[in-house]
């Protein structure tokens, strides 16, 4: 399985793209976006709702394929692989989806021991050692009889977040982590990420428009917006940012490039027509 | 006119499309099947909840229906004077006919409709996304083990709601203990006119069933809008394409079965 990633570079990055097409229904979300995820680092992937920053996980975990260019693990490209294949790099690769997709007939034990007990013969001892363990690193060994009904929103993530990193993954994908998350979920799942990322040698991919918050974990930052890369670098580089998207995003304007008003007929010929 | 002829021809597209894919999902069911060997737990769970869950309805039905069969049959029977034969018109047209189709229909209600859903909301709350993402198949650990227990639920089912058609409890009860038929002649017009054939028949028929069912439930649920409106569309549909499929293979199995009976 590492074979093919040994022959490549280490220090290259482990997730490269290359000239990103990707249309859904005609609508283009992607127009030649190129981006590398750096090895042991938190990326973040910012911009504004409706930007396709949740496709873009989708497509570096091959679920989606794009219309044009290559996404890159590890050297591979994902959307070129067997399912077979495919199935093996996802192993390296945990993701937190935005509603956590917890199991709902499994309990928060279960959950965890997940993708132990369907890619592993360990034995039961050793799965229940291993999932306490990832439960304790998120705080939450003693709710492991629990079902997903029964858990908080930030619980639900953090249990994801333990599943997620039950295969011991090269990389984490997180979407949305903190939206809808009371202040001090949200501390806690700022923590776990730079934690996770930093003790367990992680790369992190962090998808968000909470601006101070992932700003405060993230190494680098991409801004994307308008089926683009507006703007991309360290989080101090991007706060000086002359990029009026950026200035826009960051700055939680209104309006700007991300107009108030929905596109299309003018406020004064909508009057007009409806007077006659 | 011509937009109302090019209308139906579209739909017409769609629904061949459709049932392509369809298809396309049943095959890819079938390879994912050998798989399922190594996990039986996931298929003992499953006939559990689509067959066991089921039994109370089945049972219910199963009464009332040799019951109902019974009352009338003894009306028409007993005009000629050939009440003795109760039992046997009974037996059947519950194996041949009632017993697979009515059993069939009520596991579309029951159980169809709760694969459907269930299904649909696991891919509206991206528990599907989720397996795929821990590189688990959907089709390996969610759909085939519920393709398989139908097939293997309904024809146990069907055998039970035939027994209480039948049996003590409902034709049985009427006609005998209410009506005043002759018990063994109720027996012996059983064991006389069903033969192993019509029993075997009775489960090919049933296994058929099952598997339309459950075929359509998953391919419903799988491709469900990811919304609530989706769901809801998915478990309408399970009910009313997997009843309608039962009654048109009911027609050709029986033309097939038992023309030379």
């Amino acid at each position: 399985m590492t074979q093919r990633a040994d022959i490549h570079d280490s220090h290259s990055p482990l997730v490269e793209v290359r000239d990103l097409n990707f249309s859904i229904a005609g609508r283009p979300i992607y127009r030649g976006v190129n981006l590398d995820i750096e090895r042991g680092k938190v990326t973040a992937i910012m911009g504004p709702s409706g930007s396709g920053k949740t496709t873009l996980l989708r497509l570096i975990g091959g679920q989606w394929r794009a219309s044009q260019g290559q996404v890159l693990f590890d050297g591979e490209d994902v959307a070129r692989q067997s399912q077979r294949r495919l199935f093996d790099i996802r192993k390296r690769m945990g993701m937190l989806f935005q509603s956590g997709a917890l199991l709902s007939d499994l309990s928060v034990f279960d959950n965890v021991a997940f993708p132990l007990r369907e890619h592993t013969d360990l034995p039961g001892e050793l799965v229940r050692d291993i999932v306490l363990m990832k439960l304790q690193a998120v705080g939450l060994r003693n709710a492991r009889d629990l079902y997903p009904a029964e858990l908080s929103g930030g619980m639900a993530r953090r249990v994801a977040l333990a599943r997620s990193i039950a295969l011991d993954p090269d990389m984490v994908m997180y979407d949305e982590p903190f939206s809808g998350q009371d202040p001090i979920s949200m501390g806690v799942l700022l923590r776990l990420i730079r934690q996770l990322n930093d003790a367990l040698g992680l790369t992190s991919i962090v998808v968000s428009h909470d601006v101070n918050e992932t700003l405060g974990i993230a190494d680098y930052v991409y801004v994307i917006a308008d089926s683009e890369i507006v703007d991309h670098g360290t989080p101090d580089e991007l706060r000086q940012s002359d990029s009026e998207w950026v200035d826009q995003f960051l700055h939680a304007r209104a309006d700007g490039p991300v107009p108030f008003h929905y596109p299309g007929q003018s406020y004064r010929d909508d009057l007009l027509t409806s007077a006659r | 006119m011509k937009s109302g002829l090019a209308q139906l021809g579209y739909t017409a597209l769609d629904w061949l499309a459709e049932l392509g894919r369809s298809v396309l999902f049943l095959l890819r069911i079938i390879a994912a099947l050998p798989m399922l060997g190594r996990k039986p737990r996931l298929l003992v769970e499953q006939v559990y909840s689509v067959g066991v869950l089921s039994l109370v309805i089945v049972v219910v039905s199963g009464l009332f229906v040799g019951m109902v069969l019974a009352l009338s049959g003894y009306r028409a029977l007993v005009q000629f004077g050939a009440s003795n034969a109760l039992g046997t018109s009974v037996a059947l047209v519950v194996i041949r006919e009632l017993g697979p189709v009515v059993t069939g229909l009520l596991f579309a209600g029951r159980a169809g409709s709760a694969v459907a859903a269930e299904i649909g909301l696991m891919k509206a709350t991206d528990q599907l996304s989720g397996m795929e993402m821990m590189a688990v198949d959907p089709l390996r650990r969610v759909v085939a083990p519920r393709f398989v227990a139908g097939i293997i639920a309904l024809p146990l089912l069907t055998a039970i709601f035939s027994v209480m058609a039948i049996g003590a409890g409902g034709g049985y009860f009427v006609g005998v203990t209410l009506l005043g038929v002759d018990a063994s002649a109720y027996w012996h017009g059983i064991q006389s006119s069903v033969g192993i054939g019509d029993i075997i028949d009775m489960f090919i028929k049933a296994g058929t069933f099952g598997a339309i069912v459950t075929w359509v439930a998953v391919f419903e649920g799988y491709y469900a809008a990811p919304t609530s409106e989706g769901v809801s569309r998915a478990t309408t549909n399970t009910v009313v394409i997997a009843s309608l499929a039962i009654l048109g293979a009911n027609l050709i199995l029986t033309a097939m079965l038992f023309s030379g009976g």
